[in-house]
């Protein structure tokens, strides 16, 4: 790699960091909006024209944990001392608390297939692309072309002979198919990335620790994959945000115990009208975890979005 | 302690020949060169013998014990890479402890060995810092450190000053050597700067496209070349040769003829018929003014110091003399050239073997 050895201009500087704000205010004032609309009331939320300062209330946050029902006029309201703060909220609109909704569970069912399918990813794809990468594997470039071309047509494409299996298997709706659907779609990017890192990573480094008596295996765990963290970093969070967000085979193969968040999320408008607080508030707690997760990797993402160019 | 020997080894990648038959044997506590031109087969054979890369036939012997399809970590060898491999997540300590836990060593055992290297190489105040800020010689002791740090019977390295600065590869060499005193490890070292094989190295193996050209103590390899090869790979300035074209030579004669001159080599002790040329050292060219020899036209001078090179030509040919550099040679005059009989080559033209004569006939018999 060569890098130009001017110092960039305080113009070309003052311009770019211009490009770089607009960019990132386009891309943030939604989710911005997101976030605040989950803090407005009701009456706030499609107030016209919109408010940008407003009171903000976590009643969409409660609606979107309960389910509510009027409070029939016969019963009594409870004593406002016994009462908890959300049954507070809840009660101010007349309503009462019915239960709990079903947006926990969908939120576990996310996490669980999210993270499940991208740890499995993680390492079948490790050790497929150690392979391809060091080994002689017979008729090599083919697999890795077959390996790539599940990639070429939009998974969906598929949906309906995967839907017919999962059902002849008993796999609809379950944490299994989906882990394994989700493992399956991201297989071939995480190879084909990883086998990347791998390439870069010198023979040397596991010939030295063969030599100083270790097993291929423990070269693999703890001289390659050490070095391979950068690409395994930013593979991971490309598998976690494809299965994170999924919806079109989360629509079709899971319905009740295994249904994943994005799914779920617009049948909440529905249920009391248009409670678009609460949709907001799922959208927001629905970004938190792959944003958490980015965060906590960043410092490798940005080592290895360069794709080891920057290695000496 | 070692002894290793190297029967028939060959090594095929496809249809490329990267080793060809290769037989030689290393003495137990010996520094022992592998010397030839980039892509030559060196590291193909070094890497044979350590055990990351199968021989396609033949066997490899370490103290008697057949290891040729061992696994690197049964062989108890160490080798030195090149660029050096050091673990880059791990700091200094860690580089050279990692050999030592392979072996699930004590952690006291692991304190002082580590302790111990790192005084022999002096590198104790640099334990803790990381390698990627150390600098090429410095990575080049942690790399010696991690291979001595287990006390295998072995050390293969390759080319571990390639990637130094001429300076510092010198000190290094001294230091490398000096180690090599001290501990008396059976070592194996790959090269292609010859100046560092005969400087360094108790026995020299000399490849060329896969194929061993000679092999013997540095002193041997220099006096009487194998080859045309060898001649002219090893020596600076190189061999001299002379083409004295078709000749007829009975055992005992000692004299070939250049036209009409008569030249004094050493006495043949095979027959031979067909083309010659003539083998000299530079340091066995001298000059004089006297009419009685070959004539040649000084072309260049190069001064050293205490000797200087002088080029001439004779008909097409260039020959170098290394001759005291108190003497003086004119660019343009004539000079007469006589040749020191004793240290006289003579090799057949086409195929570049050197002919057997009283003075060469011991070394290469048993090379
Ligand atoms: N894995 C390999 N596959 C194919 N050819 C190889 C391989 N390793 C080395 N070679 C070839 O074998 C020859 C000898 O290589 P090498 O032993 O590295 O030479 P040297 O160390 O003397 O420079 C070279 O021509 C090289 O291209
Ligand atoms: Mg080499």
């Amino acid at each position: 790699m060569s890098y130009s050895v001017t110092a960039p201009s305080s113009r070309t500087k003052l311009f770019s960091g211009l490009v770089v704000s607009l960019y990132a205010l386009i891309t943030l004032a939604p989710l911005l909006w997101i976030i605040a609309t989950g803090f407005k009331s009701g009456q706030d939320s499609i107030h016209y024209p919109p408010k940008v300062l407003f009171e903000p209330t976590l009643e969409g946050y409660v609606n979107l944990f309960t389910t509510r029902t009027r409070i029939p006029s016969d019963q009594v309201a409870k004593e406002p001392a016994s009462m908890s703060w959300y049954e507070e909220i809840v009660n101010k609109k007349g309503e009462m608390i019915a239960g709990p909704s079903k947006y926990g569970e969908r939120f576990l069912n996310s996490t669980v297939i999210g993270f499940g399918s991208t740890a499995l990813c993680m390492l079948l794809g490790t050790m497929a692309a150690y392979a391809f990468s060091r080994f002689k594997v017979p008729l090599k470039d083919d697999l890795l072309f077959f390996i790539l071309s599940t990639r070429m047509m939009p998974p969906i494409a598929v949906a309906i002979p995967i839907f017919l299996m999962f059902k002849n298997l008993g796999l609809n709706d379950t944490y299994l198919g989906m882990i394994m659907l989700y493992t399956a779609v991201n297989l071939s990017l995480s190879v084909w990335l990883l086998k990347g890192f791998m390439d870069e990573i010198p023979v040397e480094y596991e010939e030295a620790a063969l030599i100083d008596g270790y097993t291929r295996f423990e070269a693999f765990l703890k001289v390659v994959l050490p070095q391979a963290i950068t690409g395994i970093a930013s593979t991971a969070i490309f598998c976690l945000i494809f299965a994170w967000n999924e919806y079109a085979f989360a629509v079709l193969l899971t319905s009740g115990d295994a249904q994943t968040a994005p799914p779920f999320i617009p049948t909440i408008i529905g249920v009391s009208g248009k409670d678009w607080p609460a949709v907001a508030a799922g959208a927001t707690l629905f970004l938190v975890p792959v944003m958490v997760f980015t965060v906590l990797l960043r410092k490798h993402l940005l080592r290895g979005i360069t794709f080891g160019a920057v290695r000496k | 302690m070692a002894e290793i020997e190297i029967k028939n080894l060959r090594k095929e990648f496809g249809e490329f020949v990267a080793v060809e038959d290769s037989t030689f044997k290393v003495e137990d506590g010996e520094f022992f060169m592998l010397l030839g031109p980039s892509g030559c087969g060196k590291t193909t054979t070094l890497r044979m013998m350590a055990g990351l890369e199968l021989p396609t036939s033949g066997q490899i012997l370490i103290d008697g014990e057949d290891v040729s399809f061992k696994r690197a970590r049964d062989r108890d060898i160490a080798f030195v890479f090149q660029m050096y491999a050091l673990y880059p997540h791990l700091n200094v300590r860690q580089n050279l402890e990692y050999p030592l836990r392979s072996q699930r060593a004590s952690s006291s055992l692991i304190r002082e060995k580590v302790a111990e290297v790192a005084a022999i190489l002096k590198i104790e105040q640099l334990l803790d810092s990381p390698v990627g800020r150390l600098s090429g010689g410095d990575r080049q002791r942690v790399a010696l450190g991690r291979a001595i740090v287990r006390d295998p019977a072995a050390f293969f390295m390759d080319e571990p000053l390639g990637a130094l600065d001429a300076e510092f590869r010198e000190e290094m060499a001294e230091e490398l050597r000096a180690l090599h005193d001290r501990m008396r490890a059976t070592t194996i070292y790959v090269t292609h700067d010859q100046l560092e094989a005969m400087q360094m190295g108790d026995k020299i193996v000399v490849m060329n496209h896969g194929i061993i050209e000679q092999f013997g103590v540095p002193q041997d390899i220099y006096d009487w070349p194998a080859t045309k090869f060898v001649a002219d790979f090893i020596g600076s300035p190189a061999m001299n040769f002379l083409e004295i074209g078709h000749q007829e030579l009975g055992i005992g004669e000692n004299t070939v003829m250049f036209k009409e001159y008569p030249i004094q080599v050493p006495a043949s002790v095979q027959d031979f018929d067909g083309s010659i040329d003539i083998g000299v050292r530079p340091e066995h060219i001298s000059f004089s003014r006297e009419v009685d020899g070959i004539s040649a036209v000084v072309v260049a001078s190069e001064y050293l110091g205490t000797t200087q090179i002088v080029s001439v030509q004779v008909e097409q040919t260039i020959l170098k003399a290394r001759v005291p550099s108190g003497e003086e040679y004119a660019i343009g005059s004539t000079t007469n050239l006589h040749f020191d009989p004793r240290n006289i080559s003579l090799f057949d033209h086409h195929s570049g073997r050197a002919l057997l004569s009283e003075g060469n006939q011991e070394v290469l018999i048993n090379g």
